[in-house]
């Protein structure tokens, strides 16, 4: 534990990083020992290989995804900043986070991002909005048992038609949020060692 | 009111009074023959007493509910409490004893049980372990800390000379009083809180922890009674480590044995199919048996109760039918409203006898100090390391409601009743000390928590519906984080709630559910399901209105308007038999076109008829408030109705209102699906789509026939004869909005009445064999009764038909004789168009439909549904409405 701040300087761009996602000087030397540890060839990057490797991940039904979105635009791999600019979205929101100056770039752990990350799991072809076809993927994924293919369709419908106002058959962003408001997305999602 | 109740009362006992001087004389007498009258008050006087307290308590129940103000302002268990001790008075004055008091054996044998089952039988299973730690720290910690600290300070007290020398108690007996009055009591809380709608988190956390505290009062009252018992001075240091010990068996035990309880129910539950009669009473025998064993081995009973109820219910309403759902609610919420009237009377009665107290007011009032100072203090203390680690940290204001809604109860003074004068000198006082911190904290504290949560503005709880799109995000939520916590590598506890639902899908739910539950368990299809139902009776109810102006007028279905004269809400008040609606189909003229809608709506019907009463249990399984008995339905479905409405207007209006804008986006929609869904229908299926369609709906059910071939005929018509039905419907839907010319949007909002009644008939008509059954056993009582839902659902039946049905009921008439031979005929007329005829099909009946159609009937009778096909094509407007519809039978139909 002692060495704990001598680790925080093996860190490059520590304080960029801190600054960007918020994260404590703990919180940072832990995630970078987890990053060195899931790399497991010492590249100084995380493919795809190395997070499908984690266990639990393969049998989460949104696992491919989630691991997807550590590879924005494609990519093949992701350093450590990536790494931790993902997992940010996922720091509790804390008081001094709401009281910002509005100058600076909303936090990565604001509501919206929180959201934002959900929504672009689902949104596969990122065209900004869930269609039906996205959503009925995303059910498939989630509704585990034997339910027909058109009951599933059903469901797609039903919920695609819940959220839109529009009325362009797809969720956007914007829809998206909304169906949600009432939910306490800060509670939902964060994860409390992510300080 | 009162006093009606107590004339009631004193009847009996004046009866009992006389009865045993009359007795001998007219024993002595040489009787003329046969008594003409004899009074046997004694034969009865047990269980006849115990009817009239729970009687009397019920009418007080309802007198104080004539008045709104009254029970807005003062809880139900203040008022209880009162009416008791005004009973006890009356009873005192007139026996000149005091009689009926709080028996700590009758107390912890009867009238604990249902309360602490009710409770966690419903207790909001995840919200409980999300806030598990929470609760587990305030319920051990806080209760120890509670018990040590009292105790201590009271003795401290004595020593000071405030406690007047003639209580002669030592710092033990001052233990022992201070861990029997330091546990919040599950009764007070819940008769409180109940009323006050805190929020969620703070519900559960002072109420978790006065269900869970109940293992720590439990064996702090044993070990420091045992010690008083032994005396001070034999207390070994042994001693102190087996009743720390004893803490863990106890409460460790006491989930145990709940758990196994648990396990049983659940296991035994799956194999009642066939006598469904008896799956309430197991539920309660087994958590019964769950109590008493714990109480046998001394183990914490009311950890054993919650334990067995948390972990059963999953199960268990999965494996039970809806009918035996409901009734397990109504039981439950009815046995632990009346045990907790009788205790809360019964502890106003028990107040009165005051040959059983002595007072001290040194004792009291510090007692009373100390409890609340200790309460907040260990509160703040524990809020303070448990906001370390908490995602979203308690408030002030949280803890301040927290150390305020610590109420003490019938536990504390049913324990101190148990304490032996012999040993414990001081119990008199002890006694009078703990009616006064019962009665302040349930009146005072209870009278006055109201108002406090009001100004000080705590979060209450919301409860708005559950939407799709938030059950579904939630899980999406859920599975995000357990994700991240793997990349992350720290599990915590989101990764265990991860792992143990693969756990208990994997195996835990296989092993405990019957299969036919299992398989269409899931809270996304869930809440899709009974939003489905919510849509479906709002509409119905809409439609009634909708009907007369826009029904009427439609021009593509000119063979409605005879049946859009009758309102559906006329019809729905006519409820009449099934039988009786039927007559009036008879009457109406028949078409060609017509005899083929009736055949349509037969086999809708007989398919639809079996969701119809599934869809009431599982509407209100999740509404415990509601009053889901069958008569009220009406009422709260319209009230349901409107608030949805409201919720849901946006996409109410685009179904069923504009025309334009839904239609075309729609249909490209339908386009995509058919694209990325083979089996789906695309563009122009009628031809292909058919054949296609049927063929699969033939196999699902003959897999399915296979399955539970063995099964009883009413389950069949449970589990699996629904399936067919829903995919029919299905399909029928999809049939509609690849057909869709959508201009006549209202429509699907038109009911026509008398379709309904042919429908209605319908079921049994259609009927394969094990409809039969039905018939004869429901369809008068159901029928009229469930006529919302037999509305809703003729309805859907109807929008997906689109078609006049209610002319052809001659057709219907016919069918009853021979039902598979009348429908084969009329089967294959659709298949050219779309895939009905597997609707409602029994097996075979569809394989018959179907191989009729492949044969022969297909081209000319085409011709003939030419027009009527054009019809449909109108009223099949809105597929998403439709498609709401149907689901709603498919869910039905599986379970």
């Amino acid at each position: 534990m002692g060495s704990r701040s001598s680790h925080a300087a093996v860190i490059p761009d520590v304080d960029s990083i801190r600054r960007e996602t918020g994260f404590s000087q703990a919180s940072l030397v832990r995630l970078h020992h987890r990053f060195q540890a899931l790399d497991r060839n010492k590249k100084g990057y995380l493919s795809r290989m190395d997070l499908q490797q984690i266990g639990a991940l393969a049998v989460n039904p949104l696992g491919d995804r989630i691991i997807e979105s550590f590879f924005p635009n494609g990519s093949q791999r992701v350093d450590f900043p990536g790494f931790v600019r993902v997992l940010a979205h996922f720091r509790p929101v804390e008081d001094e986070d709401t009281d910002q100056d509005p100058k600076k770039p909303e936090p990565l752990n604001s509501r919206r991002n929180k959201l934002h990350y959900a929504f672009q799991l689902y949104d596969l072809d990122r065209d900004g909005k869930i269609s039906r076809h996205e959503m009925l993927q995303v059910l498939r994924l989630m509704v585990g048992v034997q339910v027909t293919e058109e009951q599933l369709e059903n469901i797609a419908d039903r919920t695609v038609q819940e959220a839109d106002e529009d009325g362009d058959g797809a969720v956007s962003f914007l829809e998206f949020t909304k169906s949600l408001e009432k939910m306490d997305v800060e509670q939902k999602m964060s994860i409390r060692i992510l300080k | 009111m009162l006093r009606a109740a107590l004339s009631l009362l004193a009847l009996p006992l004046a009866g009992a009074a006389e009865q045993p001087t009359q007795k001998p004389e007219s024993l002595g007498e040489p009787l003329p023959g046969l008594e003409l009258f004899r009074w046997q008050w004694h034969e009865v006087e047990a269980p006849y007493l115990v009817a009239l307290w729970i009687l009397v308590a019920s009418l007080a129940k309802i007198v104080f509910h004539l008045s709104r103000k009254v029970t807005s302002l003062v809880p139900e268990s203040c008022l209880l409490i009162l009416l008791g001790l005004v009973l006890g008075g009356i009873v005192l004055a007139v026996a000149k004893k005091a009689e009926y008091q709080l028996e700590p054996g009758t107390f912890f044998l009867f009238l604990l049980p249902p309360i602490v089952l009710d409770s966690g039988y419903f207790m909001p299973s995840r919200l409980f372990f999300d806030n598990l730690g929470a609760i587990l720290t305030y319920a051990v910690v806080g209760t120890l800390w509670n018990a040590f600290t009292t105790g201590a300070a009271l003795w401290g007290l004595q020593q000071a000379g405030l406690v007047a020398p003639r209580v002669q108690a030592g710092l033990l007996d001052f233990l022992l009083f201070g861990s029997l009055i330091s546990a919040v009591d599950p009764v007070a809380v819940l008769a409180v809180f109940e009323e006050v709608h805190v929020n969620e988190t703070l519900f559960i956390i002072v109420f978790g922890e006065s269900l869970l505290n109940d293992a720590v009062t439990v064996v702090l009252y044993k070990v420091c009674n045992s010690f008083v018992e032994m005396g001070s001075a034999n207390v070994q240091a042994t001693d102190y480590l087996k009743g720390v010990a004893s803490l863990f068996v106890v409460s460790l035990g006491g989930a145990a044995v709940g758990l196994v309880f648990a396990f049983l129910l659940a296991l035994t539950t799956r194999f009642t199919k066939r006598v469904r009669i008896i799956e309430p009473l197991l539920v309660f025998l087994l958590a019964y048996a769950a109590y008493l064993t714990a109480e046998m081995a001394s183990l914490s009973a009311i950890l054993a109760v919650t334990m067995c109820g948390l972990g059963c219910k999953k199960y268990v309403e999965a494996n039970i039918s809806h009918k035996s759902r409901t009734t397990v609610k109504y039981t439950m919420k009815t046995l632990a409203s009346c045990a907790e009237t009788v205790i809360f009377m019964l502890l106003g009665i028990s107040a009165v006898d005051s040959s059983k107290w002595a007072w001290d007011s040194g004792l009291v009032l510090g007692t009373l100090i100390f409890i609340l100072f200790f309460r907040a203090l260990g509160v703040v203390l524990q809020t303070w390391v448990l906001n370390q680690f908490r995602l979203v940290p308690l408030d002030k204001i949280d803890q301040v409601v927290m150390s305020y809604g610590g109420l003490r109860g019938a536990v504390a003074f049913a324990l101190v009743i148990l304490l032996d004068r012999t040993k414990v000198p001081a119990k008199d006082y002890f006694v009078a000390t703990t009616i006064v911190v019962v009665f302040f904290t349930v009146i005072v504290q209870g009278l006055t928590i109201k108002p406090l949560v009001k100004w000080l503005k705590v979060k209450r709880s919301e409860h708005h519906k559950p939407t799709l799109n938030q059950e579904l995000h939630e899980h999406t939520f859920d599975h995000i984080l357990a994700a991240v916590e793997d990349v992350v590598g720290h599990h915590g506890y989101h990764y265990w709630r991860d792992r143990w639902e693969q756990f208990d899908k994997k195996y835990l739910s296989q092993l405990l559910m019957r299969r036919s539950a299992y398989r269409i368990r899931d809270q996304i299809w869930d809440v899709y399901y009974r939003l489905n139902i919510r849509d479906a009776i709002s509409f119905v109810d809409q439609g009634g209105h909708v009907l007369s102006s826009t029904g009427l007028t439609l021009p593509s279905m000119p063979s409605r308007n005879s049946m859009a004269e009758t309102s559906v809400t006329n019809l729905l008040r006519e409820s009449g038999s099934g039988a009786c609606l039927d007559l009036q189909v008879i009457d109406t003229v028949r078409s060609g076109r017509d005899r083929e809608d009736a055949v349509m709506h037969h086999l809708l019907c007989g398919g639809l008829y079996k969701p119809r009463r599934r869809y009431k249990a599982s509407c209100s399984r999740h509404f415990i408030s509601e009053d889901a008995q069958e008569r009220q339905d009406k009422e709260v479905f319209q009230q349901n109705m409107k608030r949805r409405l409201e919720s849901f207007k946006s996409t109410k209006h685009n179904i069923c209102f504009t025309k334009s804008k839904p239609r075309p986006r729609k249909t490209g929609r339908r386009k995509k699906d058919g694209v990325a869904n083979a089996e789906a229908t695309n563009g122009k299926p009628r031809d292909l789509g058919f054949q296609d369609t049927a063929a699969v709906i033939l196999t699902v059910e003959s897999e399915e026939e296979e399955e539970d071939s063995d099964s009883s005929e009413t389950e069949k018509e449970d589990d699996e004869g629904i399936i067919f039905v829903a995919r029919a419907t299905s399909e029928v839907l999809q049939e509609g909005k690849v057909s869709g010319s959508l201009e006549v949007c209202p429509s699907p909002r038109i009911i026509p009445p008398s379709p309904t009644c042919a429908e209605k008939e319908l079921p049994w008509k259609s009927g394969q064999g094990d409809l039969a059954v039905y018939v004869s056993s429901e369809t008068t009582k159901i029928v009229p009764v469930d006529m919302q839902t037999g509305w809703n659902q003729s309805m859907s039946s109807l929008e997906s038909l689109a078609s006049p049905p209610c002319n052809q009921a001659p057709t219907l008439t016919c069918l009853p004789p021979h039902p598979r031979g009348a429908e084969e005929p009329q089967a294959p007329l659709y298949p050219p168009s779309d895939p009905h005829p597997s609707f409602a099909f029994p097996p075979s009946l569809a394989k018959a439909g179907r191989s009729h159609s492949e044969s022969s009937a297909d081209l000319p009778q085409q011709q003939e549904l030419q027009p009527l096909m054009g019809h449909k094509d109108h009223t099949h407007l809105s597929p998403g409405t439709n498609s709401h519809w149907c689901i709603q039978f498919n869910r039905g139909s599986r379970l």
